[in-house]
């Protein structure tokens, strides 16, 4: 019994002062936490700094919450809770034992302010901090961010860090990182001329930015070095530069390519001017905010999927409104070219005013999933994952067009009615069932398109009058009636144009591509490719 | 763009000779007021708001039990982004409803249209966006904010906070940004900025393919100085432009981007997550923490019976515009054009962001600025704003054709150009 009573005992004692002389070791750091609350912007750094000072790993939950404004402090006494929102409710996080303290509404917590400056100070201290972390992707995420704020003061971390680090990847960082801080330290002068060979060898913007901002600083017999350094690095960039331009001009012209290639099949083949097809690529871009709508208030877990979906549903909702125009409109005014233009740019104004009333007239949000944000370096390269998707998307469309077009009975009616209508209709073809499925074919591709639009623009009801001049300029350029003509002049174009732009500015470049192409339709008024034989004289 | 125009005319001409019947019958128990933003056309986006807004504001005023015993009555036109049209709708509400204010306009060439109609007809605009300034007329009271108001605080404050050395100035190819830049060029350059720190870029309306301007201004911020775009960009651009930035990685702490013309209705479209901490310069945002804006947005979603609308700068320069209408009509005791532009300087009426307002003799008001960042809920959070008010300054000192010119609509001078030093009304500067 006495034994038991002692255990008790014991057990009580022990769950009593192990916890006070725990939260008795951290008094200091809660103060110094606590003190953000009542800190301000200007004198924000130097929070920080006392807080990183500290080394202790609890401190880096509490800068990432600050850094992202999730730090709160209550407006009761002046605590500081890590806060996730729950409804119109915050729920909050003990920072220091990471413990659950319940909710609290907004009303009674303020939020800790912070700028870019205090962001900047978060990202340098969690940099310092995180450097020694057994996790691989925190250590890796470190090096960059103490790369891109090194400073001398940093230098003692970095080279401990570097002493322990084994993956090749951080080290190359770290070793940037150090070649940095030692151009901004007091260190000897032929520690600093390796690190300026370091930067050059790493060459980039980066290394391009810390050696201009060294060189105002150093010493006489450092700035022929650098100077050197920056010329061989400036020589590889502007070889990388001109490449870039290529691929932006390959991902403008398949953006071209992707607003032309509906336009391609109504205008083209079919001959009919539509001017309500950039209202086509507007209601697809529609059909994929409504998709989003719908997955982020009902299946969330599909976000990343929501434009696969959405795909297929586009090019069914254009390809029925399609199919309703030329059945309504368009087919009692086949070769009538100046009535169909008023009538299909009527249309365009009605859809226009149709979305504006129902979805208003604010740009709505279409977000990119994850797979389509954000960019990665190749070599000198900065290629963004939604203009490489946007790229393949078109050449695929393209491609199954063209086998549509080629490989299968639909395609070779198509061609068939385009090219000798009453030819075609004495061999039983119903040309007028073959003339509203093709362009429903059109406006369906022109829908999918707008999928594809929708994340790199607005959308607005306005989206598809950005795009129906250029969409015209291509098929015009290109050589109506062919499709690869559309492929080679949205490419050619859209590079023509990239490569102007830093010469003429956005303004002249696209007054000059334009001029360029009245020339040259003054010389080859049929384009690029033009059609040969019988098919020119439909 | 010939048969556009001569249908509009047309159908113009049918809604003259309706409203002029109509007209005819209409007693004198209501005052009209009259609401000229577009409707449809590339404008709508940003203008329909406005209209929604200035409904409202009425609504709640015939409410309270109206102006000089009579209830306000709206006219609503619709201009449709076309400049020309601002005019015809302009004089249609002058002339054929007989409207004793206008609110109304968006982009400065749509107000430089209506202009010379308003001082024909002796009418009243109250004219709502931040503008590029350089103009003071009589007729035309400036409630959204003039250059000293917006673009200047918000270069010093990166001067001052984030120490940017080197300037990009970006804006969309029209009058707006072009006269801001020059503004913003010249003092710069007075403040000790070399001019090849200084790189000035425009694009066209409505501008979708960011890719070379972005990568151009990366390059531009790797010269070892910190960096800072400014941008006029306008509309329906912004969008790309903000996802071009977040695609490249190009983050706020290193190179931040001041916006004037990207406010809340703007980043409605938008995904801001990639966005936190660039910049916006206003003197309102909706984020402003007081009892008076708190009922304005409450009002606002109950109109619109829409719990996501958002509140902008310029649905508060309607709201002190239309204020201060109220208040000199009250003190004329009279809706006539001259007693009421005798009236309006300097009445005071309390703003949204926590202070009063003041009319200032050169068709100006007192503002204070505010600078947010962007949130990743779509908002912005003040990080700074002027200690006091700041007096819209209508012609910039930073400029040789305007620095001697000052406006003062008050007799005797009654002047909007007065040469300070010539003594002269009237004419450019020196």
């Amino acid at each position: 019994m006495y034994r038991i009573l002692q255990t008790v005992l014991v057990a009580l004692i022990l769950l009593t002062v192990i916890p006070t002389a725990d939260v008795r070791a951290q008094e200091p750091l809660r103060d110094l936490v606590n003190a953000l609350g009542t800190a301000k912007l200007s004198n924000m750094d130097e929070h920080i700094a006392a807080l990183a000072k500290s080394g202790d790993p609890k401190i880096v939950p509490i800068l990432e919450a600050l850094g992202d404004g999730n730090l709160y402090a209550r407006k009761a006494d002046g605590e500081v809770f890590l806060t996730r929102e729950e409804g119109a409710n915050l729920t909050l996080t003990d920072p220091l034992s990471g413990e659950s303290v319940g909710e609290a509404p907004k009303s009674a917590l303020q939020k800790i302010k912070v700028n870019n400056s205090v962001r900047r100070a978060v990202r340098a201290a969690l940099g310092g901090l995180t450097l020694l972390s057994p996790d691989r992707n925190q250590r890796f995420k470190a090096a960059q961010s103490i790369m891109q704020s090194s400073h001398a003061d940093a230098l003692p971390t970095i080279e401990n860090a570097l002493a322990a680090e084994k993956d090749a990847a951080i080290r190359a960082l770290l070793e940037q990182a150090r070649a940095t801080a030692i151009l901004t330290s007091d260190r000897p002068g032929e520690e600093k001329r390796q690190a300026v060979q370091t930067l050059k060898q790493n060459g980039g913007r980066e290394a391009l930015s810390i050696l201009s901002a060294a060189l105002g600083t150093a010493d006489e017999t450092l700035k022929p070095e650098i100077e050197a350094a920056l010329a061989s690095i400036e020589q590889s960039q502007a070889l990388w530069a001109a490449g870039q331009n290529v691929w932006y001009g390959l991902s403008l012209g398949s953006v071209l390519l992707l607003a032309a290639i509906g336009l391609a099949i109504t205008f083209g083949v079919m001959g009919i001017i539509n001017m309500a097809h950039g209202e086509m690529v507007m209601l697809g871009a529609y059909t994929t905010f409504l998709v989003q709508e719908i997955v982020r208030t009902s299946f969330p877990g599909l976000f990343d999927w929501s434009l696969a979906i959405a795909l297929p549903l586009a090019f069914l909702v254009t390809g029925a409104v399609g199919l309703a125009i030329e059945r309504g409109v368009i087919r009692f005014l086949y070769g009538r070219p100046l009535e169909t233009l008023l009538a299909t740019w009527g249309i365009s104004l009605i859809l226009q005013q149709a979305v504006r009333s129902i979805f208003g007239p604010t740009n709505r949000e279409v977000g990119n999933p994850s797979w389509m944000s954000g960019a990665f370096d190749l070599g000198g390269l900065t290629i963004t994952w939604n203009r490489l998707w946007i790229i393949l998307f078109a050449l695929t469309v393209f491609a199954g067009l063209l086998f549509l077009l080629k490989k299968t009975p639909m395609g070779l009616q198509m061609r068939a009615v385009t090219q000798n209508r009453r030819m075609a209709s004495s061999m039983g073809i119903r040309t007028p069932v073959v003339d509203a499925l093709t362009f429903a074919l059109g406006s369906g591709i022109a829908g999918m398109a707008g999928v594809a639009l929708s994340q790199i623009d607005n959308v607005s009801p306005n989206l598809g009058q950005g795009y129906i001049i250029d969409s015209f300029m291509v098929v015009v350029f290109g050589g109506v009636g062919n499709l690869w003509g559309t492929l080679v002049g949205a490419f050619s174009l859209g590079i023509l144009n990239k490569f102007l732009e830093p010469y003429a500015g956005a303004v002249l470049g696209k007054i000059l591509v334009l001029v360029l192409i009245i020339l040259f339709i003054q010389k080859r008024p049929r384009g690029l490719f033009a059609l040969k034989g019988r098919a020119v004289e439909a | 763009m010939t048969i556009r125009a001569r249908v509009c005319g047309a159908f113009l001409a049918a809604a003259l000779s309706t409203t002029a019947f109509n007209g005819a019958f209409a007693a004198e128990d209501t005052i009209k007021v009259g609401i000229l933003h577009s409707l449809s056309g590339t404008m709508a986006i940003s203008e329909t708001t406005l209209k929604d807004a200035m409904l409202m504001l009425i609504d709640e005023q015939n409410k309270k039990g109206g102006l000089l015993g009579k209830k306000l009555e709206a006219v609503v036109v619709d201009p449709a982004s076309d400049w020309p049209l601002f005019a015809e709708k302009a004089r249609e509400l002058i002339s054929v409803d007989k409207v004793s204010a206008v609110f109304g306009c968006w982009t400065s060439v749509s107000r430089k249209s209506v202009l010379p109609v308003f001082e024909e007809l002796n009418s009243i605009l109250f004219y709502p966006v931040q503008y590029e300034g350089e103009e003071s007329q009589r007729n035309v009271f400036y409630t959204g904010a003039a250059p000293n108001q917006q673009a200047i605080p918000a270069v010093d404050y990166l001067m001052e906070n984030e120490e940017v050395e080197r300037w990009v100035l970006a804006g969309t190819d029209y009058v707006y940004p072009r006269t801001t830049n020059k503004i913003l060029e010249a003092y710069l350059v007075s403040k000790g900025v070399k001019p090849e720190d200084i790189m000035i870029n425009y694009t066209p309306f409505g501008h979708s393919d960011w890719q070379t301007i972005v990568s151009d201004i990366k390059k531009f911020g790797s010269a070892g100085k910190k960096t800072a775009v400014v941008s006029t960009i306008n509309g329906d651009a912004n969008v790309p432009f903000y996802k071009e930035l977040a695609n490249q990685g190009i983050k706020a702490e290193d190179i931040p981007v001041v916006a004037f013309s990207v406010g809340e209705e703007e980043l409605a479209g938008l995904d801001t997550g990639p966005l936190v901490g660039h910049l916006a310069a206003w003197n309102y945002f909706q984020s402003v923490d007081n009892p008076a804006n708190a009922e304005f947005i409450k009002t606002w979603k109950a109109y619109t019976k829409n719990d996501k609308r958002v509140t902008n700068d310029p649905m508060e320069a309607h709201y002190i515009g239309f204020n201060m209408w109220l208040k000199a009509v009250e003190k004329a005791g009279t809706t006539d054009t001259d007693a009421v532009l005798d009236a309006m300087v300097g009445i005071s009426v309390p703003n949204l962001s926590g202070g009063y307002s003041t009319m200032m003799p050169n068709h100006h008001i007192t503002k204070p600025v505010l600078i947010g960042e962007i949130q990743s809920d779509g908002q912005f959070e003040t990080v700074w704003e002027t200690p006091g008010l700041v007096v819209g300054d209508e012609w910039s000192d930073y400029l040789p054709d305007s620095k001697d010119l000052i406006s003062d609509w008050r007799a005797p001078m009654s002047c909007g150009n007065f040469n300070i030093a010539t003594g002269k009304c009237g004419g450019k500067g020196s």
